[in-house]
Formats: C-alpha cells, structure tokens, sequence
C-alpha cells in the first residue's frame, strides 16, 4: 500500500485554493498576473529534489488542487513492474517516482482522469480506478486475480 | 549584419516606412500572416531578415490569431516583438489581443486601416481600429507615411518603457497612407536604434533564474484588481507618451502631441477626426478662413488610446461647435469620437455644439469639399445658436437624408 506519510517532509498540497483569501488591493496585485514559480534564485532547481526546491506561494505545487476528484487511482506495489509508463504518461506530474521506483500518487494534484491505469501495462493492472471514498485498505482487498489468455 | 543604404530623402509608401522603422528597432520575433493592405510591412521585414538587414526571426503563421499568440510568446520569452495586419485579421486577433495587454507585453502591433467585412472591402476606414478600443492597447495615428515610420519607433519606446510596458498599436489609413508613396526623412540607423534603445525585458520567461507563469486564472475575487492596475498602467502613460514624443521631436525635428491641434487659437468651429481625414480637413480650414473669413480649426487625437480626455477638452476649449467624424459604422449607437469627445468638452463650462458625421466607409473619398460643407454647418450652428440639424449624419452617402436625434437645449 502506498506509503501515506511519503509527502510529508514535503509541502506539497499545503494550501487549498480558495476564494477570498490572501486577498490584496489592485495596487499589490503583480503587473500582468505574472506570477513567479520559486521564491528567490531558482537557478538549477531542475538538479534538485522537489521537496528540495523553494517553490513559492503561487506555484500549485504547494496548494492542492484536486478537489474535484471523484474517483481516484490505487496503487498496487505487488503487482507494478517500475516500467514508469504512467510516470511519463500522467498529465498532472502526479505519479510519485523515485531514482525509477514507483512510490504512488500524489493525491493533492491528481485529477482522476484514470490515464495512468490505461497506459498500465500489468496483468493485473498496478493501478485502478475506485471512488474518492474508498479507503485504500479495501480497493487492495479487491484487487482483481491475474486474467488468463483467452482461448480463440 | 547588412548595411542598409538609406538616403536623407527617401520615397516611401506607409508601409514601407513601418516596415524600415521594425527593421531599425531590430526587432528579434516577428510572428504575421498577411492581409491586405498590411501586407508589405511584413513582407518586407521578412526580406531584410532574408537579405541579413536584421538579426531576428521571420515566424509563418496560419492566421492572425497564431501570428499574435506567436507574439505573445515571443514578448513574454523576452524579445522585442512586432506584427502587422489589417481589418478581418485583426478582427481574428482580437482575443489574442487582450492576452497581450493583460499580460502587459510590449508588442508593437502596425495596423493599416481597413474596413470589416461583411460586404467585403479591402479600403481604409476605421472599423478595425476601433474594434481594439478597448483591448488595453495603446493606440497611435499615424495621418502620413512619414508618421507611420517615426511614431513606429515611438511606439517601441514607450510600450517597453518599464513604467508602461502595454502593447502599442500604430494605425495608418489602408491605401491612403499604406501605398501612396510620398516624401520620408528617416533617421539614421544608428540614430533610431539609440532612440529606441535596447530592449530591455522584464518577467521573462528565458530567465532561468526566476521562472514564471504568464496567464493565470483569476475569478471574480482577483480579476478586477488585475484589470484595476492594467487600466491605470494606460492611463498613467500618457505622461512617458508626451516625454517619448518630445524627445522624439529634439532628435528628428517632428514634433508630435497626443492632441493635435490645428489654427485652434482663435477657431470658432472645429472638426475633430481621425487618420487622413486630418490633413483634408486642415485643407479645408485653411481655404476657408480664406475665401469666406470662417474661424475654422481641427483637432486630431494623435493618441486615441489612452484616450486623451485632458488634452481634447483643453484644445476644444474656445470652440462654439464641433463636427466629431467618425470613420466606423457604429452599429446601433453614436460615433465612438463623438461620444467621448463629447463626454469630455461636457465637463467645460464652454460646452460647444458637438454634432457627429459617420463617414469615408469602406473607403468612400472625403474631400476638400465636404470638409468645408461640414465647416460652414457648424457655423450655421453658431448662428442659430442651437444645432441646427440631426446630431448624427452621414456624409458622401447616396440616396434620401439619413439622419438622427435632435438637440434639445433651446
């Protein structure tokens, strides 16, 4: 199962966005709503770590921005081969991977758009998709057996 | 780089001299899709980076829309960026348009004038210069050829000025201005590159850095405040407009004002228009006060974004009735100048006559003679001392009178 406490010595999904706070006069507003990804000198932040990097307020990273998920990706550790299919695929960098080593989802980004468990590639599928609701003790307890060849 | 051989004198249509002030300004990103009659400025751009005139990038697009967002991506990765086009590409433009201004890109956009489609027409008037109004941009006149080019430079200057960066737009009448060839006294290279100065960016996105997000989403608890500053930003332009063009005018010898004003010191009737028009009705006045001893003068927003309500009530002061031309069929409503000429002298105590003709559509000439016919209604209008006819007309239109509303002051 994947590891819950694996964010957090991060700040990832800190904040929630929501309407009305933080709130500032037009005159504090950025010109151009141009909004800047890393508080101060972010020169060779792509050679760190993500929990390593100073991504400021404004970044999403640090806010979650997956409220309006209805149904999740599981993740199953016993099956997945690492091949890092859905890492490449995920359109939201929210498939947690490390030095090739999938971890799990990052639940705070992720939309629920279930590309990940398509482009899985296992027999079983590593990944699957369950309502929000469901705690992750009973989708593993689901987990489908592995499908024979069909006879043709 | 290529060493361009200009004369002291040259011979320039509108759209040539645009196009020599972009190759001047070395602008890095050019991103354009043609359209009559703005075509040439780019076309020509594209020969001087073809021939190594210029060291930047010629950017084929599939319509106006791609080759503004192509500009936008350029200006917001830190270049200096132009374009150009005309009437139904810039009406494709248009959404692209507020993404530049929002963002606050000093893109300088050169338009040639054209009427909108439907009926098709390729002529100049001003539909589509209207239609970007309200698009945050900074709008310049140009009434010449030899104005097109200098104010080309000027817009570089002020749209990249740190306290302004706003995209700018310079307009010149299709045909009229864009391929009549006439006298242009350019600036040296060196000497219009110094003027323009070297671009400087800000926010950049090739700033590795400082990364950044251009084009957030903000509802209704940030957009307006956004929008707040973005429309102070025009506003408070208009200052580094006055100091661009006065430094432009010690260095070439052609002065220019937000506000134009022509034999207004003693004028008692006034015409207040637009592009070409200007220099017909400053014919006009000038015979006029000749042959019948009419106090005839003219007033031309040279700036018509930010729209210079400060200058244009200052220089309708004195008058006792103006004529506001409008070259766009309003579509349902008065004339765009008449209305906010109008909203500005109604804040003096002289409060003249405004009466507004739409006119010159799709093209339509506008002459000497009609300058003067609208001239001397005007000052039937003093006469009388009321408006003496329909607030709205058309002039150079066929067929029975047209007209609308009548004054109601006695």
């Amino acid at each position: 199962m994947q590891d819950l406490k694996l964010l957090a010595n991060d700040n990832r999904g800190l904040s929630e966005l929501e309407n009305g706070t933080g709130l500032v006069g037009w005159h504090e507003v950025t010109q151009g709503s141009v909004l800047p990804s890393f508080d101060g000198d972010a020169t060779g932040v792509q050679h760190k770590k993500s929990e390593e990097r100073t991504y400021s307020g404004y970044n999403s990273y640090t806010a979650t921005v997956a409220s309006w998920r209805v149904v999740k990706p599981v993740y199953n550790r016993d099956v997945c081969i690492d091949c890092q299919n859905c890492w490449v695929w995920c359109p939201d960098t929210s498939i947690l991977s490390r030095d090739k080593q999938m971890l799990g989802i990052d639940y705070d980004h992720c939309k629920g758009c279930a590309v990940c468990v398509e482009v899985c590639p296992t027999n079983p599928k590593s990944l699957l998709m369950f309502t929000e609701q469901t705690p992750l003790e009973d989708a593993l307890g689901e987990w489908p057996e592995k499908k024979k060849k069909e006879d043709k | 780089m290529e060493k361009f051989d200009l004369q002291e004198r040259e011979v320039w249509d509108g759209n040539y001299a645009a196009s020599q002030a972009l190759r001047q300004a070395q602008v890095d990103v050019v991103a354009a899709y043609p359209i009559t009659p703005s075509t040439p400025i780019v076309e020509n751009y594209g020969q001087y980076v073809a021939n190594g005139y210029v060291d930047g990038e010629f950017v084929m697009v599939e319509s106006e829309h791609a080759a503004m967002s192509g500009c936008v991506g350029a200006a917001a990765s830190g270049g200096r960026v132009a374009t150009a086009t005309s009437s139904q590409g810039f009406a494709l433009m248009a959404e692209v348009l507020y993404q530049a201004s929002g963002m606050r890109l000093p893109i300088v956009l050169t338009v040639v004038n054209r009427a909108l489609a439907a009926p098709l027409n390729v002529r100049g008037d001003h539909s589509d210069m209207y239609l970007g109004r309200d698009s945050g941009w900074i709008q310049l006149g140009a009434f010449n050829a030899q104005e097109a080019y200098d104010l080309t430079l000027c817009a570089f200057k002020i749209g990249e000025n740190h306290d302004v960066r706003l995209p700018v737009m310079v307009h010149q009448d299709g045909f009229i201005t864009s391929h009549t060839a006439q006298n242009v006294y350019p600036l040296t290279d060196e000497k219009a590159y110094n003027f323009v100065g070297e671009f400087k960016p800000v926010d950049d996105m090739l700033d590795f850095s400082r990364p950044v997000t251009y084009g957030a989403q903000t509802e209704e608890d940030w957009h307006f405040e956004h929008k707040a500053r973005q429309h102070k930003a025009i506003f408070d332009s208009r200052a580094i407009i006055d100091d661009v063009l006065e430094e432009f005018g010690k260095l070439s010898g052609r002065e220019y004002k937000r506000v134009e004003s022509y034999m207004m010191e003693d004028a008692e009737v006034a015409i207040v228009a637009l592009g070409t028009t200007v220099e017909t009705a400053i014919v006009a006045a000038k015979e006029l006060r000749e042959e019948e001893g009419i106090k005839a003068g003219v007033v031309a927003p040279r700036c018509f974004r930010p729209f210079p309500f400060d200058k244009v009530r200052d220089a309708l002061a004195n008058v006792k009735a103006v004529a506001c031309l409008d070259r766009s069929a309003p579509g349902g409503a008065m004339g765009a100048l008449f209305n906010e000429v109008s909203a500005a002298i109604y804040t003096t105590d002289a409060r003249p006559l405004v009466t507004n003709f739409i006119y010159g559509l799709g093209g339509r000439d506008f002459s000497i003679e009609e300058a003067k016919r609208i001239f001397k209604e005007q000052k039937a209008h003093v006469d009388a001392g009321k408006i003496t006819t329909d607030i709205q007309q058309f002039s150079g239109l066929r067929g029975p009178h047209l007209g609308f509303f009548q004054t109601k002051r006695s």
